[in-house]
């Protein structure tokens, strides 16, 4: 056998490496379309979007999500969703939260008493 | 593994920076120095999105085209467990040019589009994969080494300013400490064997030497370009940086082990605290990138023919009604 080169595949498939071949250029969603991964780590735990696959359907989606988010570690399940289902909102538009974190009327933290408690106990004792 | 400092950029074929909008440049220039994420569909200077465009897909090329030379060695890895190993560790660098293919698009080019200037010779990948893996002890070089050296470039980067980038970083560099271990566990374990061993793998260290002191790149005078980068963030070490930090902590490695460098240059100045070291041969690092390496023509034979034998398969699964939507991170 002729040894052309220390690839077995460039042998062994007889690929030809001057061969040029401008023709061969792939064609727009040849790779098909994007899913989003979500990933649980353990029982319990939430689902956390992990990245991408492409791929040609959800079934072979879920397929290709395994061997690219799950190839090590804990992984108890996958969940994929077509990008295109994703209604995501502009990141101009974040102004509209501004003003969420000065809601303290929603936050735990928004209510002290100790002092009023306090006070009056004093009161209380001078009285 | 793999993506190296340098980041090829053909001057002649630049375009010219481009006048962004005051405003807009202000504010964007703004949330980077606020430490803070650019998203794929946040405004972004055009320059901004060209090089970073340049910069992950570069990668993710060096990512596949890095998967050959080493997956040569699969079927003829030595026992059972190291060929479980290389099978994990190829098989994670293709998973890792995924993840960075993705990260590329959102900054919409797609996948096809990146594949098809990788196949046709427009867009580069890293130089060092355009040498031959001719023996066991190159796995070891290369899975110990220039693991070694792609990992001091992507913990700069995955500090950068680019959200899909970093997270694409993020994970690739907890998974490369793995090949860099095993790489490690290769290079002692011959290192430390039978004289034949021994001489296999300084064999290798000495033809590997050139292309790993090529990987980061020549060195980078600080132009005002490299300057706009650094304070965007897209380049975040110059190239001799990287190369001394490179330096510091791998050739100790190589020492304790009783095996030499190629270069008789190659120390340490206490004074100045930077490694002193003889210039690789740079015409040959520039005529490699031209495709004249010793085995440029060959890997992209072999990824021209992956694409070209898979096309029935791909044409076989897709459905009449889908349609590609840009990934959203």
């Amino acid at each position: 056998m002729n040894i052309q080169s220390l690839d077995p595949r460039v042998t062994r498939l007889g690929i030809d490496s001057e061969e040029k071949n401008p023709d061969q250029t792939l064609q727009r969603e040849e790779h098909w379309e994007t899913f989003q991964v979500f990933h649980q780590k353990k029982r319990g735990e939430k689902h956390s979007s992990v990245g991408v696959v492409h791929a040609p359907n959800a079934e072979m989606a879920l397929l290709f999500a395994k061997e690219q988010y799950a190839r090590r570690g804990e992984t108890v399940n996958l969940w994929i969703v077509n990008t295109r289902d994703v209604l995501a909102m502009d990141y101009d538009d974040y102004d509209v939260f501004s003003t969420t974190p000065e809601k303290m009327y929603r936050d735990p933290a928004g209510y002290k008493v100790n002092e009023k408690i306090a006070a009056y106990k004093k009161a209380q004792l001078d009285v | 593994m793999y993506g190296g400092g340098y980041i090829h950029d053909d001057q002649k074929k630049k375009p010219e920076m481009q006048a962004e909008d005051p405003v807009l440049l202000a504010e964007f220039e703004a949330r980077i120095a606020r430490g803070e994420k650019i998203e794929p569909r946040d405004w972004m200077p055009a320059d901004y999105r060209r090089q970073l465009i340049r910069m992950i897909e570069q990668h993710a090329h060096s990512e596949i085209i890095g998967a050959l030379p080493e997956g040569t060695w699969i079927t003829r890895a030595p026992g059972f467990r190291r060929k479980l190993a290389l099978m994990a560790k190829v098989q994670d660098e293709v998973g890792h040019a995924q993840l960075l293919y993705s990260a590329a698009e959102t900054l919409g080019k797609s996948r096809e589009d990146m594949i098809n200037d990788l196949i046709n010779g427009k867009s580069k990948y890293s130089n060092v994969f355009n040498y031959p893996a001719k023996t066991w002890a190159d796995v070891a070089v290369i899975g110990f080494l220039i693991d070694a050296a792609a990992i001091v470039n992507q913990v700069a980067n995955s500090k950068g300013s680019y959200g899909p980038y970093c997270r694409a970083l993020e994970r690739i560099c907890y998974e490369e400490s793995f090949h860099l271990k095993q790489g490690h566990s290769v290079f002692v374990y011959l290192a430390t064997g039978t004289p034949t061993q021994r001489a296999m793998v300084q064999d290798a260290l000495n033809r590997w030497w050139q292309p790993i002191m090529h990987f980061f790149g020549p060195s980078d005078k600080m132009s005002q370009h490299t300057e706009t980068l650094m304070r965007w963030k897209v380049k975040m070490a110059s190239n001799d940086d990287m190369r001394q930090q490179f330096l510091t902590m791998y050739v100790p490695k190589i020492w304790e082990l009783g095996l030499t460098l190629p270069d008789p240059n190659l120390k340490k100045n206490p004074e100045t605290n930077q490694w002193e070291f003889t210039e690789p041969d740079w015409n040959e690092f520039y005529e490699v990138i031209k495709g004249n390496g010793p085995c440029n023509a060959e890997r992209l034979a072999v990824r021209r023919a992956s694409e070209e034998r898979g096309a029935w398969v791909r044409a076989a699964l897709k459905r009449a009604d889908q349609h590609y939507v840009t990934p959203l991170a």
